[in-house]
């Protein structure tokens, strides 16, 4: 089968419209994924053994089991009890929970970094908990969280695709619709992986000057 | 549920084949990260431009598009495979790319100390990476090949995509014949749980088997 331009350039807009929509989800699946991850992270430092060991579990069923299923669940079990979300809505609330898992990891792995003596350095100095975390804490904290949560980033773009499966027309479903339509899968499927290595590589890129830029803290999990 | 417990035998299939897709990727993808990870630090540049194109090309795109590719445009080109060598090569190469990282990470995290001394028995270059070097980084490497092994198992869901008849696929067809929804997925769900906690208990013990009499469990770079 030969290489076709004419299916190259009719299928471009759509997956241009494709694209807009996988970077769109990414965007807000990964502000759920950061948000869900420190407060995971936070209520992982809980006091209560029954907290830390409950949500460790909790966090462990979601990070082994395929984000694919849990889309399925989401989407086509919501529904039974009412709940009427559109694809849209469920597929970035399965992504940013699924991430948030792993997030989690990296903002504990963040607070552990900083030593116990600066708590305490924080303290001789008469900061209240607020100017601790503000002044002492953070600024250390932050800078090596920063490459891990970017690769997280591109790690989820690359899993948006899931979610053509509960029909949200992002990049890979346009091109699928297309190859449907007019047999031809050639085309638009290569210039879906074409768009992946275009946006990814070169966040890639960055995340790698960010590693160089802030010592990253070192995730084992 | 008992109407879905009624499907009893195709679930246990669909296990199987869960089971064997993740095994027979992860020996393509252990096979694979080797391979590259040893090429990433060859002393020929073309060696590792190689292997940087691949590792580029196949951690930058989705496992899902690198699937369906092999699965539906190859044959276009008069490559052809059923629906299990794609998924397990798509799952092999995907994860394979990831695992050369590891590979890497974790030769180089073997201290110089280590060159000179083989240099000083006068070892050739294969005998210093067989003898000295890659023993000592593969206990390095285990705790990341736990976490690519549970990421392995969750693609393998991917290929009830390309027709594969695995867990996820069977739950489709539950859901389809029985109407019920939540049932069948949170049965896999499960299912899919139970096997990744087994996986993650071999890596602990084959962690531990390595690690014995060393102390460089903790020296890796993840």
């Amino acid at each position: 089968m030969e290489w076709n331009w004419d299916h190259a350039y009719a299928v471009l807009p759509q997956l241009l419209k494709g694209l807009v929509i996988t970077i769109e989800a990414t965007i807000v699946a990964s502000l759920i994924a950061y948000i869900l991850g420190l407060a995971i992270a936070i209520f992982k430092m809980s006091k209560s053994k029954l907290v830390r060991v409950s949500l460790y579990w909790m966090t462990e069923f979601v990070r082994r089991t395929p984000i694919l299923v849990q889309l399925y669940v989401v989407f086509y079990v919501l529904p039974d009890f009412g709940i009427f979300l559109e694809a849209f809505t469920c597929g970035v609330i399965v992504l940013g929970i699924h991430f948030s898992t792993y997030t989690s990891e990296v903002f504990r792995a963040g607070i552990d970094n900083v030593s116990k003596g600066q708590w305490e350095a924080a303290k001789s100095l008469n900061y209240n908990p607020y100017q601790a975390w503000k002044h002492v804490i953070l600024p250390q904290a932050i800078p090596p969280m920063i490459p891990p949560l970017a690769n997280y980033l591109i790690t989820m773009f690359k899993e948006t695709p899931l979610l053509a499966f509960i029909t949200v027309v992002e990049l890979f479903r346009a091109a699928d619709q297309y190859s449907n339509s007019y047999y031809t899968y050639l085309e638009p499927m290569t210039l879906v992986g074409v768009f992946f290595l275009i946006v990814s590589i070169p966040s890639a890129m960055i995340a790698m000057k960010l590693e160089k830029k802030f010592k990253p803290i070192k995730v084992t999990r | 549920m008992n109407e879905v417990l009624e499907f009893y035998p195709i679930l246990i299939k669909g296990t199987i084949v869960t089971i064997q897709l993740t095994v027979l990727g992860a020996i393509v993808a252990l096979i694979i990260s080797f391979i590259v990870g040893i090429a990433r630090i060859s002393s020929f540049a073309s060696v590792r431009v190689i292997a940087i194109v691949y590792l580029e090309f196949f951690r930058g795109s989705s496992a899902l598009v690198q699937m369906f590719f092999i699965y539906f445009v190859l044959p276009m080109w008069g490559i052809y495979f059923d629906a299990i060598t794609a998924g397990v090569i798509a799952c092999g190469l995907n994860v394979g790319a990831y695992g050369s990282e590891a590979v890497r990470g974790a030769i180089l995290a073997v201290s110089k100390e280590q060159h000179e001394a083989s240099q000083a028995l006068n070892y050739s270059s294969y005998e210093k990476y067989r003898y000295v070097i890659i023993p000592q980084a593969i206990p390095i490497m285990i705790p990341t090949f736990g976490n690519l092994l549970i990421e392995l198992m969750k693609l393998t869901a991917v290929c009830s995509l390309i027709t594969i008849s695995d867990l996820t696929f069977v739950a489709q067809i539950i859901r389809v014949q029985t109407a019920l929804t939540l049932e069948p997925f949170l049965l896999i769900l499960i299912i899919y749980f139970i096997i990744a906690t087994v996986l993650v208990q071999i890596v602990d013990m084959i962690a531990k088997k390595f690690s014995k009499g060393r102390n460089i469990m903790t020296a890796g770079d993840k």
